[in-house]
This record gives C-alpha cells, sequence and structure tokens, in this order.
C-alpha cells in the first residue's frame, strides 16, 4: 500500500463513527440501513461516511441484488497486523541493542549479580 | 517458565494499550541500570538510524528526563517524568516534543527469571485516539511507530 493510500486509510479511521463502523463490518457484513441503526444521523450522513470508507480502500460494496452488503475490506486485517508487527520488529531491534549493553556489562562486571552489586558501579 | 528470545506484542481488546514481553541475559539489577544509567541508556533506545543524546536525566521518582535524537541534522526531541523509579519497577511518561498534548503512560516491569536472566514486561498506554494522527504527521520514524501503535490499540478497542 503506497504512502497516499496509507493516509486516506488514516483519514478515514480518524472519525468515530466509522471507526464504529469498521469495527462493526469486522464482525461481518451489513446492508447500509443495519450500519445506520445505532446511529442517530440521516441515511443521507451514513452514506457520506461509508462513501470516504469506500474511496480510503476500507470497505466496499460488492456488485450484487438490493440491498448490496457492506463489507470490510481484508487488506485492512493486513494492514494492522503490518502495523504491529513493525512496532514489535522495532521492538525487538531495539531489545537487540539492550542485549549488547548487558553483554557489555557482563564482561566488564562478571559478578555482578543485581541492584547491590550493580548500585556501587 | 519459557524463555522469550524474542519480543512479543500484545494489544488489549479494551483499553488503548500496548503491551510487551522480552528476556534478557542479564539481572533485573543491570536491566534496572540499563534503563536509569544515561550513558548506558543512549546507546540502546535507538533508533539505529539516529544518534540519541541525552539532555536530561534524574531517574528518581518525581525527577524527568529529555533526550534528542538527530539524524542527518534534523533533532527530535523527547521528554516524559519518571513518575516511579524502583528496582522491580519503572512507571514514566513519553513524549514527543514535536506534539506535545500527546503523552503516553509507560510502566515497566524488570522480573528475575533466575540464573542471572531477567524478563523485561512493558505497558504503554496512550492517552486519546485522537492523537496518533500528530504522531504519524511528525514524518520521524519512532513517531510513526507509536501512531501505528495507538491506531492498532484504537482498533482493538473499537472491535472489541
Amino acid at each position: 500500500m503506497t504512502a497516499d493510500a496509507l493516509s486516506r486509510v488514516f483519514a478515514a479511521l480518524a472519525d468515530p463513527t466509522r471507526r464504529d463502523m469498521v469495527a462493526r463490518l469486522s464482525a461481518g457484513d451489513a446492508t447500509v440501513n443495519q450500519l445506520a441503526e445505532p446511529y442517530r444521523m440521516t441515511l443521507q450522513a451514513v452514506y457520506k461516511h461509508l462513501r470516504v470508507l469506500e474511496d480510503a480502500g476500507v470497505v466496499s460494496r460488492p456488485p450484487g441484488p438490493q440491498p448490496r452488503p457492506v463489507r470490510l475490506e481484508a487488506q485492512v486485517f493486513d494492514l494492522l497486523d503490518k502495523w504491529i508487527e513493525r512496532y514489535r520488529r522495532e521492538a525487538e531491534e531495539r531489545y537487540r541493542r539492550l542485549d549488547q549493553v548487558l553483554a557489555r556489562m557482563n564482561d566488564e562486571m562478571p559478578n555482578d549479580d543485581g541492584e547491590q552489586k550493580g548500585s556501587a558501579a | 517458565m519459557n524463555t522469550i528470545a524474542e519480543t512479543t506484542i500484545e494489544a488489549d481488546p479494551k483499553v488503548p494499550v500496548i503491551r510487551m514481553t522480552r528476556d534478557f541475559n542479564g539481572t533485573p539489577g543491570q536491566l534496572f541500570r540499563a534503563h536509569t544509567d544515561p550513558v548506558l541508556f543512549e546507546q540502546w533506545i535507538g533508533p539505529s538510524t539516529m544518534r540519541t543524546r541525552v539532555v536530561e536525566w534524574d531517574a528518581r521518582s518525581g525527577g524527568s528526563w529529555r533526550f534528542v535524537s538527530t539524524r542527518n541534522g534534523e533533532e527530535y526531541g523527547f521528554r516524559g517524568c519518571f513518575h516511579e523509579v524502583r528496582p522491580d519497577r519503572i512507571v514514566q511518561t513519553f513524549t514527543f516534543e514535536g506534539h506535545p498534548d500527546g503523552v503516553k503512560l509507560e510502566t515497566l516491569w524488570f522480573e528475575d527469571l533466575g540464573h542471572g536472566r531477567s524478563r523485561l514486561r512493558t505497558q504503554s498506554l496512550v492517552d486519546s485516539f485522537e492523537s496518533r494522527d500528530s504522531w504519524l504527521a511528525s514524518g520521524m520514524e519512532a513517531g510513526v511507530t507509536e501512531g501505528y501503535a495507538k491506531l492498532e490499540g484504537m482498533l482493538a478497542d473499537d472491535n472489541a
């Protein structure tokens, strides 16, 4: 996914109503009427939110008999996995540097058994 | 107890929290020092593409910290408070100065696994879903990653 596409996804998800729609769609497809039901807004406003989500590639409305269901795009789930994996990987890189720091500490003070002697260093 | 050789990560489904766990060859005391001694800390906090310099450092309960990361002449400041500093845990806040309204509350636990090994557990609570866009907009590696984590937490929260 390009950076531009990514920022469209972020922009689409910046709105709490749209986040709620995405959360509800993650449980399964829904019609526009079903999606609109819990919200105090016109159907027109709901369509407007859906358009933003569609343009960002977060949801789609596959062609078919009416009423067409709204479906969450699988790539959105993939994206979440990538985000958290990227975060995890950066933490792991940081902790590998910490491994090296600890190894050097062990070299310098092989008998260091923790905070008692460590605090004297 | 099984050894956690690689960092594990978990996004809490109920609150915007990220938890991570990692085991180390080193005592809890050494792990604690690597987090509280500024000379040691700036050697690993990274990211590797940046040079990190600790500017302020008072690793005591109620103290504060600030470090600056530099890449290609660009400086990025980070600061926060050491809320609670004990040999077995640190509670601290974390803010990217490019977005001072965004603050993360971090708790770090240092657990003794015996045989000179220890486990680091961390928990990061972000303050609001709205601030994540600013983290992203900062365009900086760490900021972007923070933003991703916030978004992940946000969506996990919404999916609960």
